[in-house]
């Protein structure tokens, strides 16, 4: 395995690894729910790519041939990471709303 | 594999692992239901991540489907959660 690809593998991995830890340092920390919905986004997002551009470039090289078997999952949780958290954000603001919590971001629909 | 990729992945393990317990650790001390279905979700997400590591680590693209089936119950589950405490119940 030629020492480039070593390198780059386990730069791409390390960095993968480190944005999914930050996300979830983030989701421990920050106070209110409404914040702590943006942490895990790290790690779907820049993680993930981060870490398929890995497996990407180390079976390629192991193979002699690209293989992009693993931009399947980043396409798949691209898609439906978003549908996730915008579907249990609605949730959470229903239930804040209807628990009278008075800190909950305002309405922005024109009522 | 030299051993700077086999230690470099190791050491990426160990860091997934460690965001996997803490998302674990807010599973538990949650408030509310909704932080706990976070949480469940970014646990899932990072043990897909753990699961393409563990790809780089054996070389073997197997795990790749592993990390598809985790990524696809992890959707569907946080999804069905997530129409379960708006509406009470999953399908109307």
């Amino acid at each position: 395995m030629p020492l480039w690809a070593e390198i780059l593998t386990a730069v791409l991995a390390l960095a993968g690894s480190l944005l999914a830890l930050i996300g979830a340092v983030g989701l421990l920390r920050l106070p209110t729910f409404f914040q702590r919905v943006h942490a895990p986004t790290l790690g779907s997002t820049l993680g993930c790519w981060c870490l398929v551009l890995a497996t990407i470039v180390y079976f390629s090289v192991k193979e002699n041939s690209l293989s992009v078997h693993a931009v399947l999952i980043g396409i798949f949780i691209a898609l439906t990471a978003p549908i996730t958290t915008i579907f249990l954000l609605r949730a959470a603001l229903f239930r804040e709303r209807r628990a009278g919590n008075p800190k909950v971001p305002p309405n922005i629909t024109r009522s | 594999m030299s051993p700077f990729l086999v230690w470099s992945l190791w050491a990426a393990l160990l860091l997934l692992v460690l965001a996997m317990a803490f998302a674990a650790l807010r599973l538990l001390k949650g408030p509310s239901a909704q932080d706990r279905v976070l949480a469940l979700d970014c646990l899932y997400v990072s043990g897909m991540l753990a699961m393409l590591v563990l790809a780089l680590t054996y070389g073997s693209s197997m795990y790749f489907e592993a990390a598809l089936l985790i990524a696809l119950f992890g959707f569907v589950g946080s999804m069905t959660m997530a129409k379960f405490l708006l509406r009470g119940e999953v399908i109307e």
